[in-house]
């Protein structure tokens, strides 16, 4: 006999989840994840300038912030045929780059290292032998016994005073939990480094968008203007700022990050076997070095996998109507033939309907409809996104710098490649990626200074930024790799307006509910088997929705309910 | 309002950072930083640094609704490393769905313990808007609407921050047609002070600012009339750009990356609301300081006044140029310059070809009035 757990709100994450678990003998026999804010952004995008979709969609939201953006740009740039100048490009790179750095560190210490870390065991450590530790792992300098007896003496006082603030209520002391306590202490100590460094490499949107979160952005290329004999523009000192931010973050990516993740993991290799979930994974690619429109020369290549074969990636075309459609079986929305087909983006068409337990309620009828997220399927097929979805496929397709990485860690770890499709996969192949994107983001900024060097300082192509210039109708799309995983945006401009506005969210993909066919979407089919060791205390359940970095504000949207088609739209894959 | 007695056996802010380590050199150091920050004369530096070291730690509770969680981004963000330190540990922040260890149910009892034992005490922090359509159900937590949740939570609070536009005004879901009805919290809740605090997000510095006020002198900041610290609000974004000589000179950029844009000239003909926006940002800058939207290039799209998605396109400004300038109180200018221009421009017919010059002489005297006013 099943017993169903209610786990709400989930924290440690971007919005509103719940997640419903069955548990038999232990074990997650079933699971439901469901979204529970929504905010219809499409139906306000409506009318609108398509200029200024970006800071609309910008605010969808500001912990992946920026990417919407990035996004939106790019899809009113396909709509409006414009190429926007190399050094934009770069700017665009590298503040995607920083984004990566900050987002998948944040994530790491302070979303998700205390599923791992047990704060209160930290006390117990020896700081000699914590820096012992810490030294035989890393070069970071910040590693003395003093500087671990200092911590663990605030953190002692900090616990006797009584007021746990956001460690309160947490799980300490749960038999899931694996560390020594030298290790609990290093996470500790560095997830307070991690908190004040993070607000350093952020600068660098400051620098290029004016502020983070949410730096602004521009069609046809980026608004900073380079003139580097001016002190308003990007000049050599703001360069100079950008270059030693870059540099930076990536000493902290591989002195801090990386030999931290590697220590956790090698406690807690049994997760290599949990939460594999689906085994398909899905990316649009991004990080263009030769124009945004040559897909076959990204950093991070498109591709699709099935099944776990790594031996076959296939290629992915966003305009056929067979490939990417939208179910709404289980969602709280209408479709007017009926909620049982599936429908392709250009045909897309909500009315929402909430047919839920009227509030308080104890649990969701998970039989019918039970959440606010839409369930996206490429080929009928259930797909994860995100970190693991774009290095199996960087690996997949044979690319060096994700063998090496890969490679490595798995020798380090030493646990076969198969290790990838599970939680710790997933949490460690964040990792990987933050070593690639901050070697990149150094790559862009040496073109970018090379570029200003040989005297191209454009940053803008204005010439079709006047609505005057714009044909009566223009379909676009711009697609990117969110920090979570493949994000795409539909625009359709009408008489120089917003006539539709649609978006494809990672968190979509793997939050969703289940589809017409009852098949799971990513979190549900990862949670299945999953232990738990105490049904009061969910641990385990937050290990593996964490691995996923939710990020439900992005997640939750409304399409046109006209459901304009579209009839243009980039082909990703190549 | 907070009852000292009660809790006068935990620790102050003094006593805390010495615990950690902080020498009284680096407590003066913030002190006197976060005294120039709440816009102070020197010689409050003394009372700030009183009451950090006698006053008792109060529990705070962030609840998070129609949001985009930019706000605690922002938040965490904040320069000054004590601050950090301070707001993250010295505030014991109860509940926050963003950083807490805790899930569903043992999240839920947090909540309730610091509502419980702290009744009257606690300072509720609300990140996002309230959805009122369709009885609630656009946002719930934990199986209740956000709507009862934050009735739940506002009645024991001694105070109430609404963290960011979408907690002061709607922000970006409240944009027309508004379908789940977002709702700011002021028009939510009754009898209890509401700092609003404006932005998308806010300064981390500005976030950190009116905290410390509050724990600093035990009563909030002084407010505008509408709500917003004046410490932070008060001034426009226009008053204190450094780009306002170029302004003044009817020097402008023309469109992105022309040859003005290189040269640093106003942004105001590409669309800047700077001179209807009422922030911080050209005097505290963004990221410790690091820049702010138009040092960086782009218009400042006014993100901390209400209604700023539906007060036209966001690079179209021009056309509201010539009316500058006819409001003669400044303070009520930066609210209503938009529409009252564009309807004194429609209505009353008033030239739109108004010669610069003219245009920048009152724009130089509200410059002054403005200064004037703040100096009262």
């Amino acid at each position: 006999m099943s017993k169903r757990i209610v786990v709400d709100p989930i924290t440690r994450i971007e919005g509103h989840l719940r997640v419903e678990a069955d548990i038999e003998n232990g074990k997650i026999k079933d699971a439901y994840s469901s979204g529970t804010m929504i905010r219809l952004l499409e139906e306000i995008l409506k009318g609108r300038d398509p200029r200024d979709a970006w800071a609309f969609v910008g605010r969808v939201c500001g912990v992946c912030t920026s990417i919407h953006s990035l996004t939106s740009v790019r899809c009113v740039e396909d709509a409006l045929d414009i190429v926007i100048p190399p050094n934009a490009e770069l700017v665009r790179n590298i503040m995607f780059c920083t984004q990566y750095i900050h987002d998948h560190v944040v994530h790491f210490y302070h979303l998700h290292a205390m599923d791992w870390v047990d704060v209160v065991n930290a006390l117990k450590a020896d700081p000699k032998k914590t820096s012992e530790l810490a030294q035989s792992i890393s070069k970071w300098p910040k590693s003395s016994p003093g500087y671990f007896s200092d911590i663990q003496t605030r953190i002692k006082k900090f616990v006797e005073s009584g007021q746990l603030g956001i460690f309160a209520n947490g799980y300490w002391g749960h038999p899931a939990y694996k560390l020594p306590a030298e290790v609990n202490l290093i996470g500790l100590a560095h997830y307070l480094e991690a908190l004040e460094w993070q607000k350093e490499i952020v600068k660098v949107h400051a620098i290029f968008g004016g502020k983070n979160p949410h730096p602004n952005y521009l069609v046809g290329g980026m608004a900073c203007a380079i003139s580097i004999d001016d002190v308003s523009g990007i000049n050599a000192e703001r360069l100079a700022y950008v270059g030693q931010l870059l540099k930076d973050g990536k000493e902290f990516i591989e002195q801090v990050y990386i030999p931290d993740l590697m220590a956790v993991a090698s406690f807690y290799k049994e997760w290599a076997s949990i939460g594999g979930g689906l085994g398909n994974y899905l990316v649009y690619g991004d990080l263009p070095t030769n124009g945004y429109r040559d897909l076959s020369h990204y950093k991070f290549p498109a591709g699709a996998i099935l099944n776990k074969d790594v031996s076959k990636v296939y290629d992915v075309d966003l305009k056929k109507e067979e490939e990417v459609q939208e179910f709404v079986t289980h969602s709280w929305y209408e479709y007017k033939e009926g909620n049982d087909k599936g429908l392709h983006p250009w045909k897309g068409e909500s009315k929402i309907k909430y047919t839920g337990p009227k509030p308080p309620f104890d649990h969701l009828d998970t039989s019918k409809e039970y959440s606010y997220l839409k369930t996206p399927r490429w080929k009928g097929n259930a797909m994860e996104v995100g970190p693991l979805a774009r290095v199996l496929v960087g690996y997949a397709r044979g690319r060096e710098d994700f063998k090496a990485v890969v490679d490595k860690a798995l020798k380090d770890l030493n646990v076969p490649i198969t290790a990838l499709f599970s939680t710790l996969g997933r949490t460690a192949a964040r990792g990987l990626e933050t070593i690639l994107t901050a070697q990149w983001g150094l790559e862009f900024y040496d073109q970018l200074m090379t570029n200003i060097k040989n005297g191209d300082t454009r940053m803008a192509e204005m010439s079709k930024f006047d609505p005057a210039t714009w044909p009566k109708t223009a379909l676009g799309v711009g697609h990117t790799e969110a920090p979570r995983g493949a994000l795409a945006h539909w625009i359709n401009i009408e008489d120089q307006k917003i006539a539709n506005y649609q978006l494809v969210v990672p968190t979509t993909w793997n939050a969703s509910p289940r589809d017409n066919k009852g098949q799971m979407s990513a979190y549900e089919a990862a949670l299945i088997d999953t232990p738990v060791a105490n049904e009061t205390q969910p641990l385990e359940i937050l290990r593996t929705i964490h691995s996923f970095d939710p990020c439900m504000a992005c997640s939750v949207h409304l399409y046109d309910e006209d459901g304009k088609t579209i009839s243009r739209i980039s082909v990703i894959g190549d | 309002m907070i009852n000292d007695a009660s809790v006068l056996k935990q620790p102050t802010y003094y006593e805390e950072v010495e615990r950690k380590g902080y020498s009284r050199r680096d407590f003066m150091k913030f002190v006197s930083m976060i005294t120039a920050f709440m816009g102070l004369e020197k010689s409050a530096i003394g009372q700030v640094a009183k009451a950090l070291e006698t006053k008792p730690r109060i529990p705070v509770i962030w609840l998070h609704f129609q949001e985009c969680t930019c706000c605690s981004e922002s938040f965490i963000r904040s320069s000054h490393p004590i601050v950090a330190d301070i707001l993250l540990d010295k505030i014991s922040l109860d509940y926050t769905e963003t950083l807490m260890a805790a899930s569903g149910t043992q999240a839920e009892e947090a909540l309730k313990n610091t509502m419980t034992k702290y009744k009257g005490q606690y300072i509720l922090c609300v990140e996002g808007s309230v959805p009122l359509a369709a009885d609630g159900v656009y946002c719930m937590i934990g199986g209740k609407t956000s709507i009862q949740i934050l009735e739940e939570a506002a009645e024991g609070a001694a105070a109430i921050i609404a963290w960011g536009s979408c907690a002061s005004n709607g922000c970006v879901q409240s944009a027309k047609p508004n379908p789940t009805k977002a709702t700011p919290i002021h028009k939510l809740v009754s009898g209890k002070p509401v700092i609003k605090v404006p932005g998308c997000p806010p300064i981390g510095e500005v976030m950190a600012g009116v905290i410390v006020h509050y724990l600093a002198f035990g009563k909030i900041p002084e407010l505008d009339r509408l709500g917003r610290p004046k410490a932070f609000y008060s001034k426009r974004v226009h008053d204190s750009c450094y780009r306002r000589p170029f302004y003044d000179a009817g020097l402008f950029v023309e469109t992105f990356d022309d040859e003005n844009a290189k040269k640093g000239y106003c942004l105001y003909k590409v669309g800047c609301k700077g001179p209807s926006t009422y922030n911080a940002c050209g005097v505290m800058k963004w990221n410790n300081g690091t820049s702010y939207p138009i040092q960086s290039g782009h218009p400042c799209i006014g993100c901390s006044e209400e209604n700023y998605w539906d007060n036209g396109r966001m690079y179209e400004r021009a056309s509201a140029f010539p009316g500058f300038g006819i409001e003669a109180n400044a303070d009520t200018l930066g609210k209503i310059a938009l529409g009252a221009t564009a309807v004194a421009i429609a209505g009353h017919a008033i030239a739109t070809n108004i010669g610069k010059h003219t245009t920048i002489h009152n724009l130089e005297e509200e410059g002054k009035e403005s200064e004037h006013e703040l100096n009262v």
